[in-house]
């Protein structure tokens, strides 16, 4: 295992840095001026203050030298503060939001990464669930209607699913309504005596002893929730079903049918841990894909996580700012994709033993 | 084992070897891909899905008689009724300019006023003409994406498979690198930078869908390849002395390319999704485009009061999933066919 571990180790640094160059070479799509954004807030509107600028940061030296200043950033001469440099943090100023990309980016994930948490438990347990039910019941009523279920899942993308949600419950119904939290919790959270101990609304809520701010943030974040599991529970559903279905004609789950143990035994102690293999993959990729900020649903809900900042930079194509996003999800979603790695190779014997 | 009474002529050996006619199709395609065809013509479930691809594909074509373009040379621009924001109701009359009123109307409809058959959208947009000429903007993009992402995948993945070592393990850490980003994400970022260099169409949208979008592909042929490439046929190739690129491009790929192939007429569907996914974010093309995506994204300004317009959402969201759903039904047939536990059962 431990070579596995250390093959699995020496491929982030490669991984790192294949990101940093495709990023950077989208970058490179920009024109030198617009580039400067990366290095300083305000681009100034004379020609010759713009030149300057571009000697001083090398916006246009030959390619290497670019990257190695998009890397490193640039100290200055007379301050001693560092400008710019992706690995310390700095990925320059965004025009639409008028701040530096980081600091936007500190005050959207943790948001994201509230919604992840309360998300965990409805996206991928249900689904497992649903899935081991298929297929101890193949060919059964719920095999047959998860079936038909996760075609209709798999062909409703998720913005006109979002959207038909909104419809129902919010413009109908008025039960759960999109964005963060109301208006009055709102003022509560920025006042004075709302501590943030953890910058997670809903925790923060508990810890200030605001029972009804958290309640407040879970009912908006239940149409997101809703939407990220059904999306995700066709998978789910699959994989879970198709693992269980081959665990099962296993022999040795034969063999504990055989000597008598009870149905419920046989699928629940030995074949399920076993069928779960795969599975356990599947959860961590998804835990990984939510808290890189799901873009889309949290655009269609109006959640302030990374994903909807991401969009609407897009969108208004401030490209220093969406290329920040980028840079920041591929770091995590490196770190986080060792993590499941290495899991899984602890959770599988096969791969623990070799 | 049961007893057989033996006797003149053996009827055990008949029913095990089957003498059956061999078609013409099956010849031409091999008994392996012969299966997969007819796998997928055999679920109801598959045939439903056929049906309903074949449906989109009469409306891309007729699109010109079912919805008129007010001007012929640019029919995939939404008509519009005046600039007012709120979407009006399904059935209301055209205030200005109709355009011309198409040969089933009268017969369906009972008269020749041309109405909003589906409602306006904000801004006026026609719903319904943007559902049918959004049929076509579908099939395009969906085509050239998946054609180019093909084309891609495949020269890619059998360079890889075919040299193996360094070239293969480089080009699969390429493949993971590419892999890293969220694939909607990482569009989305190429199609704003691009937007600008090329204009607001339907290009940014899917030179990014392209350029994150080749990766499956490459995956798959290269492990079909791997399997082909220790045929005793090819090592038979070697030894003749045929050049490496005629081994690859006649003897190689085209054993190895028809799973690929058919997986790959499957994405058409599922570039759609990512496409609409875009414009329904704002990167695309410009406001009032006949996109399904671009129709729907007018519904983010309306969420307050959807119950009232509801069908701004309804029908561009039917025929989308409608749509999305036809080509996913084909390939849920498909998986059974292609899991190697199935084969050489029929």
């Amino acid at each position: 295992m431990l070579t596995y571990i250390i093959r699995r180790l020496l491929l982030v640094p490669l991984l790192l840095f294949g990101v940093t160059v495709l990023i950077f070479s989208m970058l490179q799509f920009l024109g030198p001026v617009e580039r400067s954004a990366l290095y300083i807030r305000d681009v100034p509107r004379n020609d010759k203050q713009v030149q300057a600028i571009i000697t001083h940061y090398g916006l246009d030296k030959p390619v290497h030298i670019q990257y190695w200043i998009w890397l490193v950033g640039k100290v200055e001469g007379t301050s001693g503060e560092r400008r710019g440099g992706i690995l310390f943090g700095d990925f320059g100023y965004s025009r639409t939001a008028s701040e530096p990309v980081i600091d936007l980016i500190r005050t959207r994930f943790p948001n994201t990464l509230d919604l992840t948490i309360w998300a965990i438990a409805p996206v991928i347990f249900v689904g497992i669930w649903l899935g081991v039910q298929a297929a101890v019941h193949q060919n059964g009523f719920i095999d047959q209607a998860a079936r038909i279920f996760s075609i209709i899942g798999t062909s409703f993308p998720t913005f006109v699913f979002g959207l038909l949600m909104l419809m129902i419950f919010y413009a109908n119904l008025q039960w759960f309504p999109p964005g963060r939290v109301s208006d009055w919790a709102n003022i509560v959270i920025h006042s004075e005596e709302f501590h943030q101990y953890t910058s997670l609304l809903t925790f923060d809520a508990l810890l200030n002893g605001r029972f009804d701010i958290f309640l407040d943030a879970l009912r908006h974040m239940a149409m997101p929730i809703l939407t990220l599991s059904y999306i995700s529970w066709a998978t789910f559903l699959r994989v879970t079903r198709s693992s269980m279905l081959e665990t099962l004609r296993m022999e040795y789950v034969i063999t504990a049918r055989a000597k008598g143990l009870p149905e419920r035994d046989v699928i629940f102690k030995h074949a399920q841990p076993n069928a779960m293999i795969p599975v356990v993959t599947l959860a961590g990729f998804t835990v990984v894909g939510l808290l890189g900020g799901v873009v889309i649903t949290e655009t269609v809900f109006n959640y302030p996580g990374i994903g909807q900042a991401a969009a609407d930079a897009a969108a208004q194509l401030d490209v220093i700012t969406t290329l920040g996003f980028a840079l920041f999800n591929g770091f995590i979603l490196i770190v986080a994709n060792l993590v499941v790695d290495v899991l899984y190779a602890v959770v599988d014997p096969r791969v623990r033993l070799s | 084992m049961t007893q057989t009474t033996p006797s003149g002529d053996n009827t055990l050996l008949s029913e095990t070897v089957a003498v059956r006619d061999i078609s013409r199709l099956e010849r031409f395609l091999g008994p392996e891909n012969y299966r997969i065809v007819t796998g997928l013509l055999k679920t109801p479930a598959s045939i439903m899905g056929f049906v309903l691809i074949g449906l989109f594909i009469i409306i891309a074509i007729a699109a010109p008689l079912i919805a008129p373009p007010v001007n012929p040379k640019d029919p995939y621009k939404i008509p519009r009724d005046g600039f007012k924001s709120e979407p009006q109701p399904m059935m209301s009359p055209w205030t200005s300019k109709p355009p011309e009123v198409p040969f089933w109307y009268e017969a369906v409809m009972g008269t020749d006023q041309w109405v909003h058959i589906l409602g306006t959208s904000q801004g006026q947009y026609d719903v319904f003409y943007g559902i049918i000429w959004g049929t076509r903007t579908a099939f395009r993009t969906g085509l050239i994406v998946t054609l180019a992402t093909f084309l891609i995948g495949i020269t890619i993945g059998s360079i890889s498979a075919y040299y193996g070592g360094v070239v293969d393990n480089i080009i699969m850490r390429i493949v993971d690198i590419f892999l890293t980003l969220p694939f909607i994400l990482a569009a989305l970022i190429l199609a704003a930078v691009l937007t600008p260099k090329i204009g607001k169409s339907l290009y940014p949208a899917i030179i990014a869908l392209i350029t994150f979008g080749w990766m499956g592909y490459a995956r798959i042929i290269r492990g079909d390849i791997l399997s082909i490439k220790e045929r005793d046929y090819i090592m038979a190739a070697r030894v003749i002395g045929v050049k490496d690129s005629r081994i690859l491009f006649r003897h190689i790929i085209p054993n190895a390319i028809f799973p690929t192939l058919v997986l790959a007429s499957l994405a058409v569907g599922d570039v759609v999704l990512s496409f609409a996914a875009l414009s329904f974010l704002g990167i695309g093309t410009e406001v009032g485009y006949a996109d399904w995506g671009q129709v729907l994204s007018f519904a983010r300004n309306w969420i307050t009061s959807l119950n009232t317009y509801w069908y701004i959402i309804v029908w561009p969201g039917l025929a989308l999933v409608l749509y999305v759903m036809g080509f996913n039904l084909v390939g849920d047939a498909l998986r059974d066919v292609l899991d190697p536990r199935m084969r050489g059962k029929s």
